[in-house]
């Protein structure tokens, strides 16, 4: 008797909570990003708590206008979050099991994960929003119905770096270059020559470094660019490498006799503050971290995070958060449009081409058509002021100035002299 | 021709499979076409294991393979799916026997270790390629097969289905060549060389020959992996992905052509469900997992099975 | 001159690093034929607690002075510590398997410790440049080079010097030879070779620890550090070949040189350099620089 009673109570209570919660079911969305290996301390681990921080912020409603309505449009969000190591295939695999439980799919920050992914999301027609890899190649080379990319692609990293080191040093005559040996450090490198050579002709490469992918010691490299005399050094490196360069270059005076360029080295900001020299010029890889203009929105972000944290949120925190607000945006303009509960399709029409304020800066999703974001970008200079890194001299560049136009490959543009729309 | 109870299994597997190809969900088709592409290699294992050489460098052969099918596909822009597979097949086979004639001369550690640099020299290849697309690498799609045209949306199961006849008829050929004279050299090299020398057998040319399947089956395996994923990149000829089936082979054990299938089943299972449940720990649960079956099975999971069949008899 | 000056001291720089984890997988693989895959976290544990106690010691406002020697102290922490616990708790249990099944087991137990050694000191990376940068630097030609290199080789040249001594004219050492000849014969003879497995055992990850404690303070010890360092060292333990320790320094050495060459005259080549020089090795000598001759069992 007493048991019964029990059970009609729970039932009563679950069934009232059901109706409190809302007439809306949660919208299920996967996530993935690296949990382990050497890319989780620098992108997967910050995006995954950029994803927790930002998906609880919408349910509850505490995100600044115009995020202000709880949920997608009412709909709570609710988390699934894998781990993309192990490679392409692996992940095509974990995707196609991901695509059975969640409605669509945020994540992949390496480049050869989303040309993989790309296909399969669209042969199993389910929405996919890329938010971190950096080629080009995913709307130049072909076009998705069911996938998006919320985050600037890499080409405006190095075309926004060399344009900036010219400004600030026109008479340079010659460039090096140490990079990681993999897809991600062979483009860097081409595409920093190309807009180099494309905007002072005549300037010479003495040496092009490229070292294996997390060698974390790079001695013999670091004497070859000490010995090579050159004006600028360029390095796309991240993460362990990245603090390797630093920690091992600038005791023997790499940044003191180079120009050195960090085109995506804001994460190292808040790992190693003051130990990065002055005047090493780093990039974001967009308007973020530091480059982030001081707004009201972009303010409660970083406290947000911050407070939750410890840490400020990174390049890889912002571009997350991205993806989200753009998916929310979408949601509710399809609303908008008369959908009380948009279905997959609807979604994809109001995400083509949207505009949406992100933080770091608007998003528009004008390339690819209508698929690929465009950002504005900048890049700065660091200089350790009352023992504290900061970032001066800082540079903006349009989106335009940086990214080529939609149907143009970056590699032409950039060769063609990267002729702004 | 013997119906032995493997040939059995075969048969019956294979009609099994075929028969639900048009049923079965799509993520179900592509997760056992992977596991029967990754099973066959280490089919091919598993014939070097027996002569008692462990191979690091299969991946050589799978990344080959996927390689030489894409390829087929992007610079000879012949979308055909049976070419492909012959493609990655002949590929593979003919770097094997060149590459044969030196490794068969190694044994231990140093086999392995020689094979390892072969398959990171083809990994340091392509990651140097830009036209291929470095470690990002490139998609590949077929779109008939052996001249037929594919109906759009069925080409994963053709796929399957066809790997199901060639991964399945692989290991019975596998099976009948390791119970044949030829075959059984192979363990008895694996025992004592010298005494199969003195009996008057040539061991150079067993290895080699077992070489070159397991280059062959290498190859082929690598092609389906490439079918069903739809991307090729180097990853798959790095030295983790050759660890990788040297693990499910010991995993699997050598005691039958049914095991690495066995083997590649319950490592993918495993692994998948780790990385749902326990996506932080995912490594260290696998690791648990491998170790307990270890610990329970030394001569790997198919002596679960082999244990099983003489209790039943 | 002083370029090439330089390009040497950047190989023996790797050779150093290089030499103490392919002697410790040697001596593990010359005695108990384990094939080591769990080396490689041995040597991010070796990493991550030197750096950390160092971080700890310098936080408290104590002498950097004394963190070359807590660097060391927590390489022999960690091989005291996970030696013994590894050899007994888990090895143990497969002696008298097939070596093939070893191999499984160990890769099993690196895929345990990667994972330990994330829940343990999470994903972001440990930091610890102090002792690398204080010593200063010193020039060769035009080219600046911390102090700390020379530490590091004097480090290596010390230890090997060491281990050589410990191998060759102690008693315990000679049992460890014996047992690297023959196992059987040297268990027939009364040693006790379990004990001669732990003991090994233990130096092996201790000089792992070495290898990754001696140099952290130059890198950012993050998660992944000990996966490529396990084919470097088991491809120059099998150049200097197996069980040999002065074969693992050779074999170390001329790695490094060739390495730094390549970097230095031609970049593309690097990634190839170690298999290159392995294949070369090999077929001059199929088992190594310093195999000793075997007797074949008929």
């Amino acid at each position: 008797m007493k048991r019964a009673l029990c059970q009609f109570v729970a039932a009563a209570f679950a069934a009232l909570l059901a109706a409190a919660a809302g007439a809306q079911q949660p919208v299920k969305v996967g996530i993935v990003t690296f949990l382990s290996g050497p890319a989780a301390g620098p992108f997967g681990v910050p995006a995954r708590n950029a994803a927790e921080i930002i998906a609880e912020s919408i349910n509850a409603g505490r995100v600044p206008a115009p995020y202000a309505t709880k949920g997608l449009g009412g709909a709570p969000m609710e988390l699934v979050i894998i781990d993309e190591a192990g490679g392409p295939q692996k992940q095509v695999a974990e995707f196609r099991n991901l695509a059975q439980r969640v409605d669509l799919v945020i994540g992949y920050i390496s480049s050869g994960d989303c040309l993989a992914i790309a296909p399969v999301a669209e042969e199993l027609k389910k929405l996919t929003i890329l938010f971190d890899c950096g080629t080009p190649r995913i709307f130049e080379d072909a076009s998705y119905k069911y996938v998006f990319r919320t985050g600037p692609h890499a080409t405006m990293d190095n075309v926004s770096a060399a344009r900036y080191v010219l400004e600030r040093r026109p008479n340079i005559r010659s460039i090096a270059g140490i990079n990681q040996n993999y897809a991600w450090g062979q483009d860097s490198w081409t595409d920093f020559e190309a807009a180099m050579k494309a905007l002072k002709p005549g300037i010479e490469i003495k040496t092009s470094q490229m070292t294996k992918l997390f060698a974390g010691q790079f001695g013999a490299e670091i004497s070859t660019l000490l010995s090579s005399g050159a004006d600028v050094i360029h390095s796309s490196f991240w993460g362990g490498d990245l603090e390797g360069l630093v920690l091992q270059g600038a005791p023997r005076g790499l940044f003191k006799s180079h120009l050195v360029v960090l085109s995506a080295g804001e994460p190292a900001i808040n790992r190693l503050g003051t130990k990065i020299p002055d005047g090493t010029i780093i990039g974001a890889r967009g308007p973020f971290g530091p480059f982030a203009p001081d707004t009201e929105f972009n303010r409660w972000f970083r406290n947000v995070f911050q407070e939750r944290y410890g840490v400020p949120p990174n390049y890889a925190s912002y571009k997350m958060t991205n993806a989200m607000l753009g998916l929310k945006a979408a949601y509710e303009k399809a609303q908008k449009a008369g959908a009380a509960s948009p279905n997959q399709d609807q979604i994809i029409t109001a995400f083509e081409n949207l505009t949406y304020e992100g933080v770091g800066g608007t998003v528009k999703m004008t390339l690819g058509k209508g698929h690929q974001a465009v950002m504005d970008v900048a890049v700065g200079t660091a200089k350790t002021v009352d023992g504290e890194l900061r970032i001066v001299d800082v540079k903006r560049y349009p989106a335009g100035e940086v990214n080529p136009p939609d149907g143009v490959k970056s590699e032409a543009w950039i060769r063609s002299g990267m002729k702004a729309k | 021709m013997t119906l032995d109870r493997t040939t059995t299994t075969l048969a019956v597997a294979a009609v099994l499979l075929l028969a639900a190809a048009p049923f079965l969900p799509q993520w179900l088709v592509f997760l056992l076409t992977l596991a029967l592409a990754k099973g066959l290699v280490v089919l091919g294992l598993v014939v070097l294991m027996r002569t008692g050489l462990v191979s690091f460098g299969q991946g050589l052969y799978f990344g080959l393979g996927a390689y030489a099918a894409a390829l087929v596909g992007a610079a000879a822009e012949v979308l055909d799916a049976a070419v492909m597979l012959a493609a990655a097949v002949a590929g593979s086979a003919g770097l094997a026997a060149v590459l044969g004639l030196l490794l068969a001369r190694y044994r231990d550690i140093f086999f392995a270790m020689l094979s390892l640099a072969f398959s990171m020299i083809l990994y340091g290849l392509l990651v140097k390629s830009s036209a291929l697309g470095s470690t990002d690498g490139f998609n590949l799609h077929a779109k008939s097969f052996a001249g037929i045209t594919l109906p759009a949306g069925a080409e994963r199961r053709v796929f399957y289905a066809v790997a199901v006849v060639a991964v399945l008829g692989a290991a019975w050929a596998v099976h009948r060549y390791l119970s044949s004279h030829y075959g059984r050299l192979a363990t008895a090299i694996r025992d004592n060389e010298l005494r199969v020398e003195y009996l008057g057998s040539s061991v150079f040319r067993v290895v080699f020959a077992n070489y070159v399947i397991a280059g062959a089956l290498g190859g082929l395996g690598g092609a389906f992996a490439a079918l069903a994923v739809g991307h090729v990149d180097p990853e798959t000829a790095y030295w983790t992905t050759s660890g990788e089936f040297v693990f499910v082979a010991i995993l699997g054990g050598t005691g039958n052509v049914l095991a690495p299938f066995l083997g590649a089943a319950i490592f993918e299972a495993v692994r998948t469900v780790a990385n749902q449940y326990a996506p932080n720990v995912w490594q260290m649960t696998l690791g648990i997992v491998m170790l307990a079956l270890i610990l329970f099975l030394p001569a790997g999971l198919w002596s679960l099975v082999a244990r099983l069949r003489s209790v039943a008899r | 001159m002083f370029d090439l000056a330089a390009v040497l001291f950047d190989g023996v720089v790797y050779s150093s690093w290089l030499f103490m984890m392919a002697a410790g997988l040697t001596l593990i693989y010359g005695v108990m034929r384990i094939l080591n895959i769990a080396h490689g976290s041995l040597y991010a544990l070796g990493a991550y607690a030197g750096a950390s106690l160092v971080g700890a010691w310098l936080a408290g406002g104590h002498p950097p002075a004394a963190s070359y020697a807590l660097l060391l102290a927590a390489a022999l922490l960690v091989g005291l510590v996970m030696g013994p616990l590894i050899e007994r708790g888990l090895l143990r249990l497969m002696y008298g398997r097939d070596e093939v099944v070893l191999l499984l087991v160990t890769y099993a137990l690196f895929l345990i410790l990667e994972d330990v050694i994330k829940l343990a000191w999470g994903v972001e990376s440990l930091v610890v440049a102090e002792p690398y940068a204080l010593p200063g630097n010193f020039r060769i030609g035009k080219l600046a080079y911390p102090v700390y290199n020379l530490i590091l080789i004097g480090a290596a040249i010390v230890i090997g010097l060491v281990v050589a001594w410990g191998l060759y004219r102690t008693r315990q050492g000679k049992l460890l030879l014996a047992v690297i000849h023959d196992r059987e014969m040297s268990a027939a003879m009364g040693i006790n070779v379990a004990r001669v497995y732990v003991f090994t055992f233990t130096i092996g990850a201790a000089l792992a620890a070495a290898g990754g404690a001696l140099t952290a303070p130059a890198i950012a010890v993050s998660p992944g550090i000990g996966v490529e360092v396990i084919v470097l060292s088991f491809a120059v333990v099998v150049i200097g070949g197996l069980g040999s320790l002065g074969g693992a320094a050779l074999g170390a050495l001329i790695v490094g040189i060739v390495r730094s060459a390549m970097v230095r005259y031609w970049p593309e080549g690097e990634l190839f350099s170690v298999y290159l020089v392995m294949a070369l090795v090999l077929i001059a000598r199929p088992k190594g620089l310093f195999a000793a001759p075997e007797a074949r069992k008929i």
